[in-house]
C-alpha cells in the first residue's frame, strides 16, 4: 500500500525536488565551491606574499599539512574547546530552562513578553563594539573592580585580561551573553511547534513539570536540539570574533586563547594561502567527524533522518484518516 | 497543595534568574547611552554610571560629518541585510521543502551534501570569494553580499529539522488532491506554517550580515555604497585630531537603532507563532 | 556562536586575504569614470584633457603634457583630505559629500577612505597597486598614503610601485628643508626618496611638574632632562619615584618607541630577525619596572593609561611626539593639568606618527602629484600656517620654519607653563635617525610587545616568550627563517 503510493508520487513529482533544491546548490555552487576548490588546491602550494611580492605558487604536496602539525595546533584545539564549553554549557542549560519556562502554561511568568525580547537583544550589538564595554567594564580602575575592591571581595584589582581564567572567562561571559538569547528562542520556537494538545493532555494525565519536560518537551524537540547542538558545536569550532577582539588577535595570555580559526587567520592576514590552506583542510575534516559523531548519535535511526520523519509522518496521517 | 507550593517556588526562582538575566542585557544598552552622552574626553578619563551632557553634540557631530554619510549607511545596511534575511530563508524553505516533501535519486547525496558544507568553516572559502567576484565585475557593488545568502546551509537545516516536527505530509498530500500545484502549495500553505521557523531565522541572518564588518569592507570601497560597520571603523580610525569615541559610541547607538526597531516588529511573529505554528491534529 | 554559520556571513577578518591574485581581472567600478567624464564636460579647462582618454597606457608621460581628469588619492582617514582642501592653493570646491574636490583646471580628486581596522586599507591598497597595470586610467591611483612602520613594503625599490621623488621632478634642494629622519623612512636601499611628509613628530617626555618636585626638588625643564638624560639615570629617578609613592611609567609599550627607535641594525634583513640590544634593554627595564612597582601595568591608550594623565594621576611622565602633547595629553590632563605639566628631551631621541604622501607607479597625473607633493611638503608658508593654525597645530616638516618658531619669544604653551615645547622639538628633530627601518617594522613591533606582555605580568618565563615571539613573527612572515637574539 505504502510502496504503491510512494513509487506514484516518485514517477509524479520526482522533477520537483530537483527545482525545489536547485536555487540553493546554484548559489552555493558559484559563491562557495569555487572559492573552496582554490583554497583546497593551494594547500598543496608554497603560496604567500612577502609584502608585494607573491611568493609561488610552488607545488609542495603535503608539506603544509606536515608542518602544521609540528606547530602548536593541538593546544589551538584544546583552547578552542576550553573556550566553547565555557560559553556553551551554561549557555544551553540556561537556554533549555528559560524556554521551557516560557511556553510553560502553568508557570506564570510576569512580563513574559518584555522576558523574551529582552534576552536576544545583546546579539544585536555588534561583538566589536561589545567588547569595547567589556574592557571599560573590566579594565583595572574600571566599575567591577573598583566594586570588588571597595566590597573587600578583592584586596586588590583584579588584572582580568593578564590572566588565563580571566580571560577566558569574559570570553565565555560575552559568548553567553551574545548567544543565549538566540539559543533561547531557537529552542521556543521548536517548543512551540509541538502541539499543544500534547501538553494537556499530559497535564491531563498528571505529569509533573519535569517529566513533561524530560518525557514530552525533549524527544519531540530533538531535531531541534540537535541542530543546536550541532550550530553550537560548529560554532564554536569556528569561535573567531570574540576572543580576537577581546585579545587584540594576540590570543594571549601565552596564546591560551588562540582559537583554531584565530590561527588560521593569523596565515590569511600574511596572506599564506598555502597553510591557510592545509589549515582549512584540516578544519573541515575534524568539524565533519565531531558532526557525524553528534549526528549519529542524536538521530540513531538514519543519518539525515528523513525516512523515519517521513514515515512517522506517514503513519500518523493514516491513523487520523481512520480514525 | 504540594504542588501548589512547588510551582510557587519554581515562578520564584523563574522571576529572579530572568530578572537578573534582563539586567545584564539591558545594562549594556544603558552604558551605551551612557557613553554616547559622554565626549571624548570624559571618556577617556573612565567608567561612569551617569549619562553626560553632549548627547546631541555627538549627534551633531555624527550627523554632520560628510565622511559618514549616515542616512546612506542606514540605507545601504537595510537592502543587505533585508535581502539577505528574505533570501536566506526563502531560498532554505524552499530546499528543505524540497528535500522534505519529495523523493528523488540524488535526495539522500544531496542532504549528505548539505550537512558537510554545514560544517564548513565559512572562512575556508573566502580566500578565492573576492576573487571571484572581482573576477565577476561585482566588486564594490552589494550584490554579493547578498545574493550568496541563497544558499545557507544552517538556515537550511534549521528549516528542515522545524520541518520534522512540525509539517505533516499528509497537508501537502492534502492540498496536491484540492489540485494545488507545487508552487501555490509551498508558497500558501507551507510557508504559514513555517513562520515562527522563518522569523527566527531571518532575524538571525539580519541581525549577521547588519553587523558583518569583514565581507562588505572588502567588497565596497565607494563611500556612497559603504555599510554601518564600515563606517564605525571608519571614525575609529580618524586621525589624532578627529578621533572622538563619544561620536563612535554615538555612531555605534545610531546603527543599533534601526536593527532593534526590525528585532521588535520580527519578535512579535515569534511570540504569536503559538498559535501559528501548531499542528492542529 | 551560530552566527557565523549563516550563509556568506563571513564573520572574519580571514577575508584579509581573500583578495588574492584578484590581480588578473581589469577591476575597477565605472563610477570613478563616469566621475572624470562628468567633470570634463562641466569645466572648460578640462577640454585639454580629453585626449588623456586615448592617450592612455604611457602614463608616465612628461609633466606638462596631457594629464588624466581624475586623481586618485587613496587614504585611512580625512586627515589628509582636510589639509588638502583647506591648504592647497588650487582647490576649487569641495562636494558636499567630501568625496570629491574639484580643482582650479578642472581636475577632479577622488578620495577613497579605507578605514584600518583589520588592516583593511593596506590590503585594499595591495590589491589595488597590484591591479594598477589594467586599470583604466581614471581608476588609477595617482597618491596613497603611508604610515612609518609600513612604509618600506611600499617604497622598496623592488616592489616600485612608489615613484621616486627625483623622477617627478622633485629635487634634493627641494626637499633640503625637510627633517632628514622623514626621508629616511622613506628612502629605498639605493638611497632613492620615494614618498614626503608634511609632518614631523619627534617625541619628547612629558612630565608632571609637581611630581618632579616632589621627586627631584625641581621641576625645571633642564634639570629634569640631566637627571633623565640617559636610560640608568631615568632608572634611578624611576626608583626615588617609587620611594615617595609614584610610578614613573604608566605602562609596559610607554618607552617603547623610544629604544625601537635608536637601534643599530634593521628589525630583518635577508630573512633573518634581529632582536636589537636595545629591544631587549627595553624588556630588562620594563620587567624591572613592573616587578619593582615603577609602573601602573597599564597599556597604551587603555582607560587607566588615559586616567594616569588625569587629575589623580600618579605617574612621573610619558613619553609623547607633538601631537600626543597637544592634544591627547592636554585633554586627558584636563584643566587642572594647565601649567602642570613640561617637557624635556628624555634619554633618548625618537619619534611617533606622521603620515607619508607617495606617487603611484602608472599614475596618469605626474605634473600634478608632484604640485601637490610641493606645494603640501615643501612649501614653508603652507607649513608654517598650518603649525600656526591652533585646531591643527602640526609639528611641520620645515627645518627653518619650525626654527623661526622656536626663536619667537611669544610662541609658548599655556598647558605647558609657558614652555616653547616647539623650540624643544627643533633640537630633537635633526637628532632622530631612522636609517634602520625595514619593511616588517610594523609586525616586529607588534609582536614582540604582545609577546612580552605576558611575561611582564609574570604569566611565562624569559624563554616562552621569546618562543611566542619566533612562532608569531614566522606566521605573520612566512619567509622569516631564523630569529637571532643579542
Amino acid at each position: 500500500m505504502k510502496e504503491k503510493t510512494s513509487k506514484k508520487k516518485t514517477v509524479t513529482y520526482e522533477k520537483w525536488g530537483y527545482v525545489f533544491i536547485l536555487p540553493f546548490f546554484a548559489s552555493f555552487f558559484i559563491f562557495s565551491f569555487i572559492p573552496l576548490l582554490d583554497t583546497v588546491r593551494y594547500s598543496f602550494y608554497e603560496y604567500y606574499r612577502s609584502g608585494l611580492k607573491e611568493i609561488g605558487p610552488n607545488f609542495t604536496g603535503l608539506k603544509n599539512y606536515i608542518e602544521l602539525l609540528a606547530t602548536d595546533l593541538p593546544k589551538y584545539a584544546a583552547n578552542t574547546f576550553i573556550l566553547w564549553v565555557i560559553g556553551f554549557v551554561p549557555q544551553i542549560v540556561i537556554s533549555l530552562l528559560l524556554a521551557s519556562w516560557f511556553v510553560d502554561a502553568r508557570l506564570k511568568i510576569r512580563a513574559k513578553q518584555f522576558f523574551k525580547v529582552v534576552i536576544y537583544l545583546p546579539n544585536l550589538i555588534m561583538a566589536a563594539a561589545f567588547s569595547m564595554l567589556f574592557f571599560t567594564l573590566f579594565s583595572d580602575t574600571g566599575p567591577v573592580n573598583s566594586f570588588l575592591v571597595n566590597h573587600g571581595i578583592a584586596a586588590e584589582p583584579i588584572r582580568f585580561m593578564a590572566s588565563v581564567g580571566g580571560t577566558r572567562g569574559l570570553i565565555g561571559l560575552m559568548n553567553f551573553l551574545m548567544w543565549f538569547g538566540n539559543t533561547t528562542i531557537m529552542l521556543m520556537a521548536a517548543i512551540m511547534g509541538v502541539s499543544p494538545s500534547l501538553f494537556e493532555a499530559a497535564e491531563i494525565d498528571g505529569c509533573n513539570p519535569r517529566q513533561i519536560f524530560f518525557k514530552i518537551t525533549l524527544p519531540l524537540i530533538r531535531p531541534i536540539l540537535a541542530y543546536t547542538m550541532i550550530t553550537s558545536m560548529i560554532g564554536g569550532l569556528q569561535m573567531f570574533d570574540v576572543p580576537q577582539v577581546l585579545t587584540g588577535g594576540s590570543g594571549n595570555p601565552d596564546r591560551t586563547s588562540m582559537t583554531l580559526i584565530m590561527y588560521l587567520n593569523n596565515h590569511l592576514a600574511s596572506k599564506n594561502y598555502g597553510m591557510a590552506g592545509a589549515l582549512s583542510v584540516y578544519l573541515f575534516i575534524v568539524s565533519a567527524i565531531l558532526c557525524f559523531i553528534v549526528y549519529r548519535t542524536m538521530n540513531v535511526d538514519d543519518p539525515d533522518g528523513s525516512k523515519a520523519a517521513a514515515k512517522k509522518q506517514k503513519k500518523l496521517a493514516k491513523k487520523e484518516a481512520r480514525g | 497543595m504540594r504542588e501548589t507550593k512547588h510551582s510557587y517556588g519554581r515562578t520564584i526562582a523563574a522571576h529572579v534568574l530572568l530578572l537578573f538575566l534582563s539586567f545584564l542585557c539591558l545594562f549594556f544598552f544603558y552604558i551605551l547611552i551612557v557613553n554616547a552622552s559622554r565626549t571624548h574626553i570624559e571618556l577617556q578619563k573612565g567608567f561612569s554610571f551617569l549619562p553626560g551632557t553632549n548627547f546631541f553634540e555627538n549627534f551633531k557631530n555624527v550627523m554632520n560629518d560628510a565622511n559618514v554619510p549616515v542616512f546612506k549607511g542606514i540605507l545601504n545596511s537595510l537592502i543587505v541585510s533585508g535581502g539577505s534575511a528574505v533570501l536566506s530563508t526563502y531560498f532554505s524553505a524552499m530546499t528543505a521543502y524540497g528535500l522534505y516533501a519529495y523523493d528523488f535519486r540524488l535526495k539522500k547525496p544531496a542532504f549528505m551534501f548539505i550537512m558537510m558544507i554545514l560544517v564548513m568553516p565559512t572562512q575556508v572559502c573566502a580566500l578565492g570569494f573576492l576573487r571571484l567576484i572581482t573576477g565577476m565585475h561585482l566588486d564594490d557593488t552589494l550584490l554579493p553580499l547578498i545574493i550568496p545568502s541563497i544558499a545557507s546551509p544552517a538556515v537550511f537545516y534549521f528549516m528542515y529539522s522545524y520541518m520534522q516536527s512540525s509539517l505533516p505530509l499528509s497537508l501537502v498530500e492534502a492540498a496536491r488532491i484540492d489540485g494545488s500545484g507545487e508552487f501555490r502549495t509551498f508558497n500558501s500553505i507551507v510557508m504559514p506554517i513555517l513562520k515562527p521557523a522563518i522569523a527566527v531565522q531571518a532575524i538571525f541572518s539580519f541581525v549577521g550580515s547588519w553587523n558583518n564588518y569583514f565581507v562588505p569592507a572588502l567588497v565596497i570601497t565607494t563611500k556612497s555604497k559603504q555599510t554601518l560597520p564600515i563606517m564605525i571603523a571608519s571614525l575609529r580610525s580618524a586621525d589624532f585630531l578627529k578621533f572622538d569615541m563619544g561620536k563612535v559610541y554615538m555612531m555605534i547607538l545610531i546603527a543599533i537603532v534601526p536593527i532593534i526597531i526590525v528585532y521588535l516588529f520580527l519578535s512579535k511573529f515569534i511570540i504569536e507563532g503559538v498559535t501559528l505554528g501548531g499542528v492542529k491534529e | 556562536m551560530k552566527k557565523k554559520l549563516l550563509g556568506m556571513v563571513l564573520a572574519s577578518a580571514v577575508l584579509a586575504g581573500a583578495l588574492a591574485g584578484c590581480g588578473s581581472g581589469n577591476s575597477g567600478s565605472s563610477s570613478a569614470g563616469d566621475a572624470g567624464n562628468s567633470a570634463a564636460d562641466a569645466n572648460a579647462p578640462a577640454d585639454a584633457n580629453a585626449p588623456a582618454e586615448t592617450g592612455g597606457a604611457d602614463t608616465e608621460a612628461a609633466a606638462g603634457g596631457t594629464e588624466g581628469a581624475v586623481l586618485n588619492i587613496w587614504c585611512w582617514n580625512d586627515e589628509f583630505q582636510s589639509r588638502f582642501n583647506d591648504y592647497y592653493p588650487d582647490v576649487e570646491s569641495v562636494s558636499d559629500d567630501k568625496s570629491t574636490t574639484t580643482l582650479t583646471n578642472g581636475v577632479v580628486v577622488k578620495w577613497t577612505i579605507n578605514p584600518t581596522t583589520d588592516n583593511n586599507y593596506q590590503n585594499k591598497l595591495d590589491e589595488a597597486l597590484m591591479a594598477q597595470g589594467s586599470a583604466s586610467d581614471d581608476d588609477k591611483i595617482d597618491i596613497f598614503l603611508l604610515e612609518a612602520d609600513y612604509a618600506l613594503k611600499y617604497v622598496g625599490e623592488d616592489v616600485d610601485v612608489a615613484v621616486p621623488l627625483s623622477e617627478l621632478g622633485i629635487t634634493a634642494d627641494d626637499l633640503a628643508d625637510q627633517y632628514q629622519y622623514t626621508k629616511d623612512i622613506v628612502s629605498d636601499a639605493n638611497g632613492q626618496q620615494r614618498a614626503a611628509s608634511w609632518q614631523a613628530a619627534p617625541g619628547l617626555f612629558a612630565y608632571r611638574r609637581s611630581i618632579a618636585k616632589e621627586v627631584l626638588g625641581t621641576d625645571d625643564p633642564d634639570e629634569v632632562q640631566a637627571a633623565l638624560a640617559d636610560w640608568s639615570k631615568f632608572n634611578e629617578v624611576a626608583t626615588q619615584a617609587k620611594d615617595k609613592g609614584y610610578y614613573m611609567l604608566s605602562g609596559y609599550q610607554d618607552s617603547f618607541r623610544t629604544f625601537s627607535n635608536n637601534v643599530d641594525k634593521p628589525w630583518v634583513e635577508g630573512t633573518t630577525v634581529t632582536v636589537d640590544p636595545n629591544i631587549v634593554a627595553w624588556i630588562e627595564q620594563t620587567k624591572e619596572f613592573t616587578d619593582k612597582g615603577y609602573n601602573h601595568k597599564s597599556s597604551l591608550w587603555s582607560d587607566t593609561w588615559a586616567q594616569d594623565q588625569g587629575a589623580d594621576g600618579k605617574v612621573f611622565g610619558f613619553f609623547y611626539s607633538t601631537w600626543g602633547i597637544n592634544f591627547t595629553l592636554v585633554g586627558n590632563a584636563g584643566e587642572a593639568g594647565f601649567g602642570d605639566w613640561a617637557v624635556c628631551q628624555g634619554p633618548q631621541p625618537y619619534y611617533w606618527g606622521g603620515t607619508w604622501i607617495a606617487a603611484a607607479r602608472g599614475t596618469d597625473n605626474p605634473a600634478l602629484v608632484k604640485d601637490v607633493m610641493i606645494k603640501l611638503t615643501c612649501t614653508k608658508s603652507i607649513m608654517k600656517a598650518m603649525t600656526e593654525n591652533r585646531s591643527i597645530q602640526d609639528y611641520t616638516n620645515t627645518v627653518s620654519g619650525m626654527q623661526e618658531i622656536a626663536a619667537d619669544p611669544d610662541f609658548q604653551s599655556e598647558f605647558l607653563g609657558g614652555q616653547n615645547h616647539i623650540a624643544l622639538f627643533s633640537e630633537v628633530a635633526p637628532t632622530i635617525d631612522m636609517s634602520n627601518v625595514s619593511a616588517y617594522d610594523q609586525g616586529c613591533n607588534e609582536q614582540i610587545q604582545n609577546a612580552f606582555g605576558d611575561y611582564f605580568d609574570g604569566n611565562i618565563d624569559l624563554d616562552t616568550a621569546k618562543g611566542n615571539f619566533e612562532t608569531a613573527i614566522k606566521e605573520l612572515y612566512p619567509e622569516i627563517t631564523e630569529v637571532v637574539w643579542p
